[in-house]
């Protein structure tokens, strides 16, 4: 039986504490819409889409109408479009990425994810096509992401993908400028990518996956930062704790709203992420968390260590509440999307080298930082050799989603809208990087033992 | 399904009467009631039965109590109770 302060925590935590599950997520293999014919190949693409996710707002709608929980968002992954149209007679993309926006438009999802390529350690000719479609696939489209895996842990990384997509990134952000280089914001580059990620932008359907899966992501910072505030002065035993217990309640909804969703959809459930995934709503950021643990401001001293706990206490206390866990469970942080990020930032006490300490130990990377335009490439591909050798090293997921707004810098703040949030520039090193970027090559997988 | 429906607001006559009649309209059969004061505010939960699986009644039943809802100055939800045992029961 259910009690009365059962019934009233769960609501406060809905209503007071913006507890919501932050996606569901459906993923769809595309591998049999290949064909040799580009135009063909878009028409079973779009078909397929638009078949299989007919239903998936509804179901979602209707999920959360019964349970009286926000489901923000209903999303799609696909295979990474560059395996499925490398036997195509295109010589660009761009028109994959319509079809995959105008199928996930025609079904009324928020995003669709998996304008994708996996080169962490070479490029077939269908890659580099779609690598250089990104720009003007991510500038013509308005919901689809794109994602490139530069390296693994088992692979090392590819160093000429990574000199590319630099320039790449900065090609986005010119075709994008209108609009702060958006573009940048629907673009993530990874190291350690993993293939059930319901979260965008780096959401794609590996090719390990079956036909289609339902995969959740939930969410929840306001609500742990409400639980710690119960604790406070108290031992980390506590704290570690208290997360736990939170991040177990929190999963376990979303583990009934994937299971609703795959039973009503007739599809297999995949994985819950469990994430603690922030939004620029007051109230709901990790950054906050981190403070609630005795930190003055995010980004100072302690920073790294809190999230270390933070992290891994929420992927203890998930995991026993949901039959599969995957995606890329764990703390986000993301600047632009984050209240207390972009506080730390305004003032000064989170810089992007903290930032980078900070991914070591979160549950991805480099995330939604707005950056000066006049980076330049080759910095941008530093950053992310920086970020993929943390990676490569830790056997973890890292990523980044760098943002080069044109004709902006250091102290101006730009503006993404949505769950995208603002941000201000914050400030790269002014130091070249450019003959080491210039190199080329493949930095070797790392030993796996000696691990001092 | 079962029904978990909480009442928060300024405590007034005719919320437990209200809400009642409303759910007896649309043959919801009510198990417990609950209340207490919290932080100043009337908290009402009512476990709560209907017969109809299907989400559209459901919907039916939410519209009519929010509508109340709004006439008594409360706030109303009508939720489906599986949300709650998930969280907060294992097994």
């Amino acid at each position: 039986m259910l009690s009365i302060d059962n019934i009233l925590e769960t609501n406060q935590m809905i209503h007071d504490n913006k507890l919501d599950v932050r996606t569901i997520t459906m993923g769809i293999s595309l591998l049999e819409c290949a064909s040799s014919s580009g135009t063909e190949l878009c028409n079973r693409i779009y078909d397929r889409i638009t078949k299989e996710a007919e239903y998936l707002v509804k179901t979602g709608e209707d999920i959360e109408r019964e349970l009286g929980i926000p489901i923000i968002n209903k999303r799609i992954s696909v295979t990474p479009i560059s395996l499925v149209a490398g036997g195509s007679d295109l010589t660009t993309y761009v028109p994959v990425a319509e079809a995959l926006d105008k199928a996930a438009k025609a079904v009324g999802v928020n995003f669709i994810g998996g304008f994708s390529a996996l080169v962490t350690k070479g490029a077939t000719r269908a890659d580099r096509i779609l690598i250089d479609s990104i720009p003007e696939a991510l500038a013509t489209t308005d919901i689809v992401c794109s994602s490139v895996a530069v390296g693994s842990t088992k692979t090392g990384i590819n160093m000429d993908a990574v000199r590319d997509i630099g320039i790449i990134i900065k090609k986005t952000a010119e075709l994008t400028k209108e609009n702060d280089a958006l573009g940048c914001a629907k673009l993530v580059v990874f190291c350690n990518p993993v293939e059930d990620n319901p979260f965008m932008a780096g959401a794609f359907f590996g090719v390990t996956e079956g036909d289609s899966a339902i995969s959740v992501g939930v969410s929840g910072p306001g609500v742990v930062k409400h639980a710690l505030e119960s604790v406070r002065g108290e031992s980390f035993d506590v704290v570690a704790e208290t997360i736990k217990r939170t991040a177990f309640k929190i999963t376990r909804v979303g583990q009934l709203v994937a299971q609703e969703a795959s039973r009503r959809l007739n599809k297999p459930f995949g994985i819950i992420d469990l994430s603690l995934a922030p939004t620029p709503a007051v109230g709901d950021s990790v950054a906050h968390v981190l403070e609630e643990m005795g930190l003055s401001s995010c980004g100072t001293h302690g920073t790294t260590a809190a999230l270390a706990l933070l992290n891994d206490a929420v992927k203890k206390g998930g995991l026993m509440a949901s039959s599969h866990v995957g995606g890329l469970s764990g703390a986000f942080i993301p600047v632009s999307e984050d209240a207390g990020m972009i506080d730390a930032v305004s003032c000064g006490s989170l810089s992007l080298d903290k930032l980078e300490a900070m991914t070591c130990v979160c549950s991805v990377g480099l995330d939604m930082i707005a950056i000066p335009g006049d980076t330049t490439a080759d910095t941008i591909s530093a950053i992310i050799a920086d970020e993929s050798a943390i990676g490569m090293i830790n056997n973890k997921t890292t990523a980044v989603r760098v943002i080069p707004v044109p004709g902006k810098t250091v102290g101006e703040v730009v503006e993404f809208g949505g769950l995208l949030g603002y941000a201000p520039i914050i400030e790269v090193s002014p130091y070249s990087a450019a003959e080491f970027i210039a190199r080329g090559g493949r930095i070797p997988a790392p030993i796996r033992s000696l691990t001092n | 399904m079962k029904l978990v429906v909480t009442v928060v607001g300024v405590d007034r006559v005719g919320i437990i009467a209200g809400v009642s009649t409303v759910l007896a309209n649309h043959k919801v059969n009510i198990l417990s009631i609950n209340q207490t004061i919290l932080d100043g505010l009337f908290n009402m939960i009512m476990m709560c039965e209907t017969e109809s699986d299907s989400t559209k009644d459901l919907t039916t039943i939410q519209e009519a109590l929010t509508q109340l809802g709004t006439e008594l100055g409360v706030e109303i939800r009508a939720q489906h109770a599986d949300i709650f045992l998930a969280m907060h029961r294992v097994g």
